[in-house]
Order: structure tokens, then C-alpha cells, then sequence
């Protein structure tokens, strides 16, 4: 710790450090040169630290000198300008100034020899205007840390709430032998540097200390900043301190540990210590884009090195390409050793001249083969310790060398590679000649490689892990299933094989929905955990519809609509619930009629709902009904099954509108059904599926299709009804009512046709067996004479098998011709279906007699 | 290959830092010769030949380009300091031996330069003390205890006795001398006043025996220069010297028959200085950090002073060095400097949590 000799501050020594050659002398021997304007400029995309900015401008475009030609994406990224006017010849990559001598998205200009600036913003008294409005300024110009690393110079003046900042340092330490762009800046520029400071300091608060750090190897920038400031004395406490010469002073962490003594932790940012870092190159860059609205297009650049004739500071457009200004300072490529951007310590060799000066670039290096040459082979490390004593960051570099060349990356860690700066001097230090810091970063990336592998694998892993489960859960699930299935199946064909016997030795037991109940347990795995879950959701409605209840009393006069609504939602989800539930445990207790009470329980949806079924159902059945008439033209196989769909979508709609008009306060004016609404509709509903029930239990399949005949018509006459309604008020649903009308005639038909088909035959049983016709237990009876028969075709030959069908076919016809006359005669509308079924008859007996005299001959 | 930076790199290299080694260690030599003639001076330059040849010699087997190796003066160095260890006008045959352990089996069977764990000079000197313990004793007298029938011992003489075990005429008794360490070692009668009245060893000595404190100023002046040059750091020979100092200043016990020596004695007695700032100092072979040679040295200046005062040898640099090369992974481990923004250092032996 000593005292600067400029301000008597406390400054402090940093450990380590070395005295490279400074080589500064050379490049300051003639002043600040112009660098000519350059014909064409590449301006990449990113010359910055995070993402790159985005094209705004198309190829072919004219812009201006200063016009904003890609802009930010997003806070962490930093616009990029113009430097020259004229036009957008191309946006491509191309290569650009990096470490790995890579190509990047550039804009390429071509000049127009003009430089036509386009109108700048000038603002005479930044303290008038609103800090939002000065980082506007700051963000638009396209400011980057001008130091090296490029940072977003607008992230750093926008510090967290919580990081207080209280001192604000201008880094213009320039540490770096060789480089003396800060140093040409300062002397040259010095007021500029001194508002622009001002600036910095007014944008983070006024920070109490506001410190300009300048190595004491800079006496005459020292003393223009010092004049400067004395300038505008009073109106801020900026202080010009300077420290011993040391390299590498002018590295963030290492200029405030010497201008504070403080250290800023590793991995923190100098922010967290309420101190802000600027280089003199961003503060004047900052105070240039706000006092006269300029933005950041061209900056000083140190060309030096014994490889050129005029080694000096340029002012140099960024874009400008490097073997242009090089060509302009008389460079030999013969003599070089190799081209460098930046300094000597930390700069990194271009491939390639023909790349363009960027934000970025303080210095272009070319030395000659005597002044860097070759570096000789690395010797062994004799672990002199001579780069324990250089680093800056007191690591062990040897230590870091030897786990490096055994890829011991755990030990790297332990010993805080991470912290390494990549100063270069225990690489320069080292009497081995070994690239310690090429190994460093080399075992960096290996270390972030690993990193991010890491990740990659455990993520993967993870994946894998959750597929395996996924999968076995899976497995487990279909293995239960297959083995419900395997037991379902086994009880079936147990029940199978019972009934079989019964029948067998009972013939009249009936065999009632035998097949439902053995498939039940197939379709729910689990009946308890399934109801469990339906009572579950049932009581969680419950509960909204309760919380959503409460809500509603509370709630103001004007939000009760709204409120209301979803209290109705929550009541239908409670409904749906129920439902559910009880369908579940009607399944469950297999008893049709339990299904049917719980359903018609259940039915107790709103109008509306009824009322957007019965409209779908319709729209549907239009369709089917179309389709319907187009299979009967054209004769199609599909018929009987486009029929038995409309007519179930008939009779859901039917119905539906029962239900609606049970419900319904009022009438609804469509529906012109008139049924009587009974007080509690479900009750009706119940008593209608009980004695349907009942009914369908006790009739036998002419009793049936009696039934059904005697419905159908029921509905025709309705429906009749409807349609002269529907075509009287002119209504859109008179065509498919009518259609519907159509269909049921033909099902009509269909059932008388089959009734009597059925009809005969039962008589010519009850002339047998000397039985009614009409017996109660017709399905018992049906079953007998089936199996009877079964019996008595198995001992048949074909030929007898014919006989015996050609006999019952006569019989058949003789007893429905009768019939049809009798119909006519009567002018029944059975007529026609009678005649159908005649016809079908004789054709059958037809076939019946020809196959017959097949055989036989 | 792509050239990264840094491109600047400083002047010098190890052949360099080896060059200032074996510059430092003249004034010693000059002292050694200017005492006990010219066996030091002869051990020195026969040793550094025989070591360099052992070192070409197995490069060749290892196929290595030998004059890469060669420049990096380290053979000579190890030569040097073994010369200046072994006693003068020790028989040619000693040399050779020692020349195959140092360079041979320390050094290359390790892997050669920078990978040895010990200090090759050291493994030497304590394989011929053990193998050879009479001819390894014999240390020539001081000229100041020479009485009128004596000589120093002239290069001819010294020659022919290296090389063909020619007795020496007439100075027989400059040879046979003991060291201050061994007269001081025995003596368990006579106050530490006493003894340096009465034995010529010290009577004619100014602070701590003849013509070894000079031999000791000399290599402490070398080391001085050594540091000045930043050849190394102070830790390490600095921490040995104190230690020393202190356990001499409790042993001393007001120079008793019982006194363990005074620290003048110790510090200017056999080799401590060589070992300070010649042996200890081989970077190689101790602890890597500046805390770790500060414990390092004066662990080592512990055991000399215990193995001088308690042990069967009269010096001890070589086996506190040894122990301490040991000793010295187990030190880094623990000594790992904190680094800039670390509140506190690591220990390197705690692996990173992954």
C-alpha cells in the first residue's frame, strides 16, 4: 500500500504482476492520425458480448453515415451503425477479428465517398433530461466496453435496485505494452473524458468516490486530465489517481482491488461492491452519443510494431479493414512475425488482414521476426515457482500445468482455475517456455464442455429413467388388464357352458343380459377405485359449488351475474358428477332398470343444453337422412344400417324434446309435441323405463314388433303433424321432418313385413303344440322351436332340409296371400307390406325349388 | 500451430536459472578451497563432468535430443552441488557412484528433469554415506589448524590420490581432520567455553569452527544473490534458517557440557547454508506455494537440528531434505493460496462438488 503521488489516495499493491518491455514509446512519437475514408466498411453483426444485433436494412439499400443498420436484440446485445454512407452491398459472413479466426454475419457498405451523416440528436444540458431518456441514448448509440471485452455498456449503467453503487472508476490504466489508444485519447481528448465521465457518474446517481485510474507511465495524459478536471472544478469530485506501472493493473478486478483494496469475489460482479468499471474510451464514446447524438462509429486504434514504417494512434472507422490501415502505415508482410489484435499480453493473431476494426480493436500489433520471434519449444516444468510469483489472482500455475497435462479436472477446480484471468504473465514469466495459458484455456473449455455434458447426460438419464417407468407401468397395466380379460372370459364361458345346461334342462330359463355382466368386470379393472375417484370429483364439485355459493352472497350488486354464471357451471359439473356416479354404480348392480332410473335421475340438464342436443341431433339426422336417400336410389347395402341410426337419432330427438318440454317453464315454441308435464319428470321417465322395462321382458318378438308397429305409428301421426306445422310456419326443419316421416312409414313397413313373416309361424307352432299364439312366454318358445329345429336339420340331408323349408314357405304364402286380400279388401296400410313380404316369400320358395331340383337330379 | 497469446515473453530460461545456481555457489567453492585446498574445487568439476555424461549418456538411451536436454544446465547443477557435498579428495570411484545415483536412478529412472521427487544430489550423498560411511567421514583439515609440519594438500598430490589411492606425504593429518559438527558431537565433558578454548577447530575460528563459517558465509552470500535475482523466493531457506535459530537458541542451555551447540554454531556449521539455500531451495523436489515452503524449510531446519543433535550423523541436511521431500505433496495440498475473490483458500485435496 503507498499513496498515489497525483491525488494522495491510498492506492494498493495487487499480488504478483510482471514488467514487460512497455514498448509504448514508439507508437507516441506522431500525433492522432485520419485513417482515409475506406471504400467499403464490414460491420459485423456482433462486437459485443452476447447476442448479435439484427439486420435492419436490406442489400441495395442506401443508408448514411450514423444511421442505425441492425439493431439490439434484446437488453443483453448493443446496436450497430453505419460508418460510412453509401450502400448495403451485402449481409453475409464474413470473416471476422475472433480468437478462432471465424466467420460471422456481416453488413457490408460499400462507399458513396459522401459521408452523408444522417441528422444527429444534440443535446446541450443532459441533466434536463430524464435518466429513461439519457439511456436511451446510451443504448441506441451502439456503446460496447471499449476496453476489450465489449461488454453492453448500458447493463453496467443500469446496475440492480439492491446493488448501491457508491464509486465509479474510469479505467484508463492501459497496462498492455505497446497499446497507447486510452493513453492518445486522454492526452487529446481530455475534457472530453472528463464530461463523459461526469456523465457515467450522473446516469448511476452520483456515486460519492469517482475515481480516473491512469498508470503513472502516462505523465502527460496525467496531466491533461488533471487541467481538465481543475476546469470544472466544484462541480464533481473527480479524482485522477495514479498507481505504480505494473501489467496487469488495468484488468477490471485488479484496478479496483488497487484503487480500494477491495476484492470482487469470484464469480460476482464489481456491482455487488456498489463500484462501476468504465474504460475512457466508452466514457467519451458515451459522452460523444449524448451531447452531440453521435453514435459509436469509429474509434482510436494503436498501429504499431517494427513490421511498419509510420507506427502511430489512428482515428479509424470500425468496419475499416485491417490490411487497409495497415497498407496506410507503410506495413512490410515480409518482416512481420505475425499480426496481432490487441497487445502483446492478451491480444490474439489474425489469420487474416482482411478483417474488418471493431468496436473492440485498441491496437493492431505487427511485430517483426526479431521483435517477437518464434517462440522456442517448451522445456520441462522445474516448478520454479517464478508463475506463482507473477499471477495476479495468487493461483499456483504450475500446479494448474501439471493437472492440465493430466486432465485432472477436479484438482484444476480445487485449485480455481476458473479464477484465472489469462493475464499471460505466468506464461510470460516462465523460464520453460511453457503456453500455460493456452493450456488454461484449454482445460476451461474442456471443464465447460464437461459442464454442459454433464447436464446433457443426467438430463438424458433422467429421461430414460422416466421412459423405463413410464414403460413399465405401462407393461403392468396391460399384463392386469389381459388378465381381467383371461378371467372375464373364463366366467363367460363358465356362464356359457351354464346356461347351455340350464337351457339344455330348462328349457324355458331366461337368458337376461347373461353376456353384460360376465363382460363388466373386463371393461372396469377396478369398480371400487373407480367410484372412489367418481365420489372424489363429485365432492371436489361439490365444494366449488359451495365455495362459488358463498362467493355469490358476498360479491356486489353488479359482479352477481358473472358470479352466477359459474355457480350454474359448478351446479352442471355437480350434475355431471352425479351422473357419472350413479351410472357407475348402475352399471355396477347390472339391473337395466337401475340403469335406466339412474339415467333418467341423472337427466336433468338445463333447457339449453336439451335444446343444442335436440338442434345437433337434427343437424345430424338432415344428413343421415340425405345420405339415407341416396344408398335406397342407388340401391346401396349400407341402407339398413344408415336406417337403424336415424331412426335411434329419431327417437333420441323425440325424446329429448319430451324432456325439454318436462322442464320447460314454458312451451318451447318449435316443439309442438303436446305431452302432459307431470309434476317430477324423472319420476315419469322412471316409471316409463320400468313398465318398458317390464313390457320388454314379458313380450315375445311379435308382441314386440306389435308394439313397436303400434309406437311407430304413434310417431308418424306426430311427426305428421309436425311437418304440416313446420311447412305452415315455413320452418327449415320441414323437409327433414318429412324425411323422418318417410323413414318411419318404411320402418313400419319393415315391422309389419316382419310381423307377419313371424306371425304365420307361430300360428302353425300353436297349431302343433295346440297353444295360443299369443303365449306369454314367446321367447322361450322361439328358443324350443329353434332348437327343435337345430335338431332336426342336424339328422337332415340337404334335399329334406329343402322339402321341409319349400313345405313351411307354401304354407306361408298361402296364409299371407290370404291376408293381403283380406287387407285389401279392408284398405289397410298394411297392405303393401304384406303384398313385400309375399314377394319375398315366393321368391325364397322359388329359390328354395330350383336348389331342390339341383340336388336331386 | 496457431500462436496464442502471451506473444511477449520474458528473457531467459531454465538453462538461465541453472547458470545463476552454479554461479551462486563460487563464493562457497572459494572458501572451500581457499580452507581445505583444492579437493572441493576438483570433486566439483569431476562430478559436474560426470554427471553431464551420465545425463548424455542416458538421454541417449532414452532417445532424447540431447542437446535440448543438456541446455537446460540441470546435470550440472546436480554435479556442482554433489561436488560441493562430497568430501575433498574423496578416491574417483566415489564420483562415478555418485554421478549414476544422482543423475541415473534420482533423476531419470523418475522420469527425468522436473518429475524427480527428490533431490538428486541428496539421494546420492545419502547412498554413499550409507554405503561407503569411512570414505564419506573423512574430511580434510582447515588450514588454520595446520601446525608447522603440515601442508595443504597441492592439486598434484590430490590428484594422484583421487585417482590412484596415492597416500599423501607428509600432510597426512590435513586430511584426516574431523568437522567441527563431529568435535562437537562428541564432547560431553567440557563446558562449550571450554571446548572452544582448548580445540584448534574453533580456537582459531572467529564465530563456529574453522574455516566452515567462511564456507557457510560464502554460500550465504551466494544465496543472497539468488534471491536478489528471483531465482527463488525467500520462504524456504529463510524458514530453515530461523527454525534453526531457534531450536539452537533452545538447546544452547547457557553452554553447558549438555549445550546442543549455540545458533551461531548451527547456522555456520557443515552444511547448513549449502542445504538452505542451495538444497532445499530445488524447486522440483519441495512445496509449490510460498506457504507451503515456509513450512516446508522449517520442517527441515527441525530435523537437521534433531538428526545433528540426537541422530548417529554429525550433519543432517541431506536426510531432513529427503524427509522433507516426502513430505512435500502433503504440504501443497494443504497450502494452497487463497485466490483473488476467495474468501479463503481450498485445500486441494477437497474435490470439487459435482
Amino acid at each position: 500500500m503507498s499513496y498515489s503521488a497525483s491525488s494522495m489516495r491510498k492506492v494498493f499493491d495487487i499480488p504478483g504482476g510482471v514488467h514487460p518491455p512497455e514498448s509504448k514509446e514508439q507508437s507516441l512519437q506522431l500525433p492522432l492520425g485520419p485513417v482515409l475514408l475506406p471504400q467499403r466498411v464490414v460491420l459485423p453483426l456482433s462486437q459485443h458480448i452476447g447476442a448479435p444485433a439484427k439486420a435492419i436494412v436490406a442489400v441495395g439499400e442506401k443508408v448514411r453515415t450514423g444511421q442505425l443498420i441492425a439493431e439490439p436484440q434484446g437488453l443483453f446485445s448493443v446496436g450497430l451503425h453505419a460508418s460510412i454512407s453509401g450502400t448495403v452491398s451485402a449481409i453475409e459472413d464474413r470473416p471476422i477479428p475472433h480468437t478462432s479466426g471465424m466467420n460471422a454475419e456481416c453488413i457490408v457498405i460499400e462507399s458513396d465517398g459522401l459521408d452523408e451523416w444522417v441528422a444527429l440528436d444534440e443535446c446541450e444540458d443532459y441533466t434536463a433530461l430524464e435518466r429513461d431518456a439519457l439511456m436511451a441514448k446510451i443504448r441506441t448509440a451502439g456503446l460496447a466496453g471499449m476496453g476489450g471485452a465489449g461488454f453492453p455498456s448500458a447493463i453496467k449503467l443500469n446496475p440492480r435496485a439492491d446493488d448501491n453503487i457508491d464509486t465509479l472508476i474510469i479505467n484508463g490504466t492501459e497496462c498492455e505494452p505497446y497499446i497507447t489508444a486510452d493513453d492518445t485519447l486522454m492526452r487529446e481528448q481530455a475534457d472530453a473524458v472528463i464530461q463523459g465521465t461526469l456523465l457515467l457518474a450522473h446516469l448511476l446517481g452520483d456515486p460519492s468516490t469517482v475515481l480516473i485510474g491512469v498508470e503513472d507511465n502516462k505523465p502527460t495524459a496525467i496531466t491533461a486530465l488533471k487541467k481538465a478536471a481543475a476546469a470544472i472544478e466544484g462541480q464533481c469530485n473527480i479524482e485522477i489517481v495514479d498507481f505504480p506501472t505494473k501489467y496487469p493493473s488495468g484488468g477490471e478486478k485488479q484496478l479496483i482491488q488497487i484503487l480500494t483494496g477491495i476484492e470482487v469475489g469470484s464469480g460476482d460482479i464489481p456491482a455487488s461492491l456498489g463500484i462501476v468499471c468504465h474504460n475512457v474510451g466508452t466514457a467519451v464514446a458515451a459522452w460523444e452519443a449524448v451531447r452531440y447524438g453521435r453514435p459509436l462509429i469509429s474509434r482510436i486504434t494503436t498501429v504499431v510494431g517494427e513490421a511498419l514504417d509510420t507506427q502511430r494512434n489512428v482515428e479509424v472507422r470500425i468496419g475499416t479493414l485491417i490490411s487497409e490501415v495497415l497498407e496506410q502505415n507503410g506495413f512490410n508482410a515480409d518482416e512481420a512475425a505475425r499480426l496481432i489484435m490487441g497487445g502483446p499480453m492478451m491480444g490474439f493473431a489474425l489469420q487474416d488482414a482482411d478483417v474488418p476494426i471493431v468496436k473492440t480493436s485498441n491496437c493492431i500489433l505487427a511485430p517483426s521476426k526479431q521483435e517477437m520471434p518464434e517462440p522456442p519449444p517448451a522445456q520441462a516444468c522445474i516448478r520454479c515457482g517464478m508463475c506463482a510469483e507473477a499471477c495476479p489472482a495468487s493461483l499456483l500455475p504450475q500446479q494448474l500445468f501439471w493437472y492440465s497435462q493430466s486432465e485432472d479436472y477436479d484438482r484444476l477446480q480445487a485449485h480455481n482455475l476458473m479464477d484465472c484471468i489469462e493475464c499471460g504473465a505466468c506464461s510470460f514469466v516462465c523460464p520453460s517456455n511453457i503456453p500455460l495459458v493456452q493450456y488454461y484455456r484449454a482445460s476451461k473449455g474442456a471443464i465447460k464442455q464437461a459442464a454442459v455434458d454433464k447436464q446433457k447426460s443426467d438430463r438424458s438419464r433422467e429421461r430414460f429413467e422416466f421412459r423405463q417407468a413410464r414403460l413399465d407401468k405401462a407393461e403392468a397395466e396391460k399384463e392386469a388388464k389381459r388378465q381381467a380379460r383371461k378371467q372375464a372370459a373364463a366366467e363367460a364361458k363358465k356362464l356359457a357352458a351354464e346356461k347351455k345346461e340350464q337351457e339344455l334342462l330348462h328349457p324355458t330359463a331366461t337368458p337376461v343380459a347373461a353376456e353384460p355382466t360376465a363382460a363388466a368386470p373386463a371393461v372396469v379393472a377396478d369398480p371400487e377405485a373407480e367410484k372412489a375417484k367418481l365420489e372424489r370429483a363429485l365432492s371436489s364439485a361439490q365444494n366449488r359449488l359451495d365455495k362459488a355459493r358463498d362467493r355469490v352472497d358476498n360479491a356486489e350488486p353488479e359482479r352477481r351475474d358473472k358470479m352466477a354464471a359459474r355457480v350454474k357451471e359448478a351446479e352442471l359439473k355437480v350434475l355431471d358428477a352425479q351422473n357419472k356416479l350413479e351410472q357407475f354404480n348402475s352399471a355396477d348392480s347390472t339391473d337395466p332398470v337401475d340403469a335406466a332410473i339412474a339415467r333418467a335421475k341423472a337427466a336433468l340438464p338445463p333447457q339449453a343444453k336439451l335444446k343444442s342436443n335436440i338442434e345437433t341431433l337434427q343437424k345430424r339426422m338432415t344428413i343421415a337422412a340425405d345420405k339415407l336417400s341416396i344408398a335406397k336410389t342407388e340401391g346401396a347395402a349400407t341402407v339398413d344400417a344408415l336406417q337403424t341410426g336415424l331412426d335411434k337419432m329419431q327417437g333420441k330427438i323425440a325424446k329429448l324434446q319430451q324432456e325439454l318440454i318436462d322442464l320447460g317453464p314454458e312451451p318451447a315454441l318449435e316443439v309442438t309435441i303436446k305431452a302432459e308435464a307431470t309434476p317430477d319428470p324423472a319420476a315419469a321417465a322412471i316409471e316409463r323405463a320400468k313398465a318398458k322395462a317390464v313390457a320388454n321382458a314379458n313380450m315375445s318378438p311379435a308382441d314386440k314388433l306389435h308394439d313397436q308397429i303400434a309406437s311407430i305409428e304413434k310417431r308418424i301421426a306426430k311427426t305428421t303433424e309436425k311437418v304440416a306445422v313446420a311447412r305452415a310456419e315455413g320452418s327449415g326443419t320441414a323437409d327433414a321432418l318429412q324425411l323422418g316421416l318417410d323413414k318411419m312409414t318404411a320402418k313400419l313397413n319393415k315391422a309389419r313385413a316382419d310381423l307377419c313373416e313371424l306371425e304365420p309361424e307361430l300360428q302353425h307352432k300353436s297349431a302343433l303344440k295346440d297353444e295360443p299364439a299369443s303365449e306369454p312366454d314367446a321367447a322361450s318358445a322361439a328358443i324350443a322351436k329353434a332348437k327343435a329345429k337345430a335338431a332336426a336339420t342336424a339328422t337332415m340331408s340337404p334335399e329334406e332340409k329343402l322339402r321341409d323349408q319349400i313345405t313351411s314357405m307354401q304354407t306361408r304364402i298361402v296364409k299371407t296371400t290370404a291376408k293381403v286380400t283380406a287387407a285389401r279388401a279392408e284398405g289397410s296400410d298394411i297392405t303393401d307390406a304384406l303384398q313385400l313380404g309375399l314377394d319375398k316369400m315366393t321368391a325364397k320358395l322359388e329359390k328354395a325349388k330350383s336348389d331342390l331340383a339341383e340336388l336331386s337330379n | 500451430m496457431r500462436i496464442t497469446s502471451p506473444h511477449a515473453h520474458s528473457p531467459g530460461n531454465t538453462g538461465d536459472v541453472m547458470k545463476q545456481v552454479i554461479l551462486a555457489t563460487i563464493p562457497g567453492l572459494i572458501a572451500l578451497t581457499y580452507f581445505f585446498g583444492p579437493g572441493s574445487l576438483i570433486n566439483v568439476i569431476m562430478m559436474t563432468a560426470a554427471c553431464v555424461g551420465v545425463e548424455a549418456a542416458i538421454l541417449k538411451l532414452r532417445r532424447q535430443p540431447l542437446k535440448f536436454y543438456l541446455g537446460d544446465y540441470s546435470a550440472a547443477v546436480t554435479g556442482v552441488l554433489l561436488g560441493l557435498a562430497l568430501p575433498p579428495y574423496c578416491p574417483w570411484w566415489l564420483v562415478a557412484i555418485g554421478a549414476i545415483s544422482a543423475i541415473g536412478i534420482a533423476k531419470h529412472l523418475y522420469g527425468g528433469i522436473g518429475y524427480n521427487p527428490f533431490n538428486p544430489a541428496m539421494i546420492a550423498y545419502v547412498i554413499l554415506l550409507i554405503s561407503f560411511p569411512l570414505e564419506m567421514s573423512q574430511w580434510a583439515e582447515p588450514r588454520t589448524v595446520l601446525t608447522e609440519s603440515k601442508e595443504l594438500i597441492g592439486p598434484f598430490s590430490a590428484l594422484s590420490h583421487i585417482w590412484f589411492g596415492t597416500p599423501f606425504t607428509g600432510a597426512l593429518d590435513a586430511w584426516t581432520g574431523a568437522t567441527p559438527l563431529d568435535t562437537f558431537k562428541q564432547n560431553n565433558s567440557l563446558l562449550v567455553d571450554q571446548l572452544y578454548a582448548s580445540d584448534s577447530l574453533f580456537s582459531t575460528a572467529r564465530w563456529a569452527g574453522a574455516g566452515w563459517e567462511w564456507v557457510n558465509i560464502g554460500f550465504f552470500a551466494g544465496g543472497i544473490y539468488l534471491l536478489y535475482k528471483k531465482i527463488f523466493t525467500w520462504h524456504a531457506p529463510i524458514a530453515m534458517l530461523a527454525m534453526l535459530f531457534i531450536c539452537a537458541c533452545i538447546g544452547y542451555d547457557n553452554g553447558s557440557s549438555n549445550s546442543l551447540g549455540s545458533p551461531l554454531f548451527h547456522l555456520l556449521s557443515g552444511g547448513t547454508m549449502l542445504g538452505a539455500f542451495f538444497i532445499i531451495t530445488d524447486p522440483v523436489s519441495s512445496a509449490v506455494s510460498n506457504r507451503g515452503r515456509l513450512i516446508f524449510g522449517a520442517l527441515a531446519g527441525l530435523l537437521i537440528y534433531l538428526i545433528r543433535s540426537f541422530g548417529n550423523y554429525p550433519d543432517a541436511v541431506a536426510f531432513a531434505v529427503l524427509l522433507m521431500n516426502f513430505a512435500a505433496p502433503f504440504i501443497d495440498y494443504y497450502t494452497v493460496p487463497r485466490t483473488y475473490g476467495h474468501k479463503k483458500a481450498k485445500r486441494a485435496t477437497i474435490k470439487q462438488e459435482s
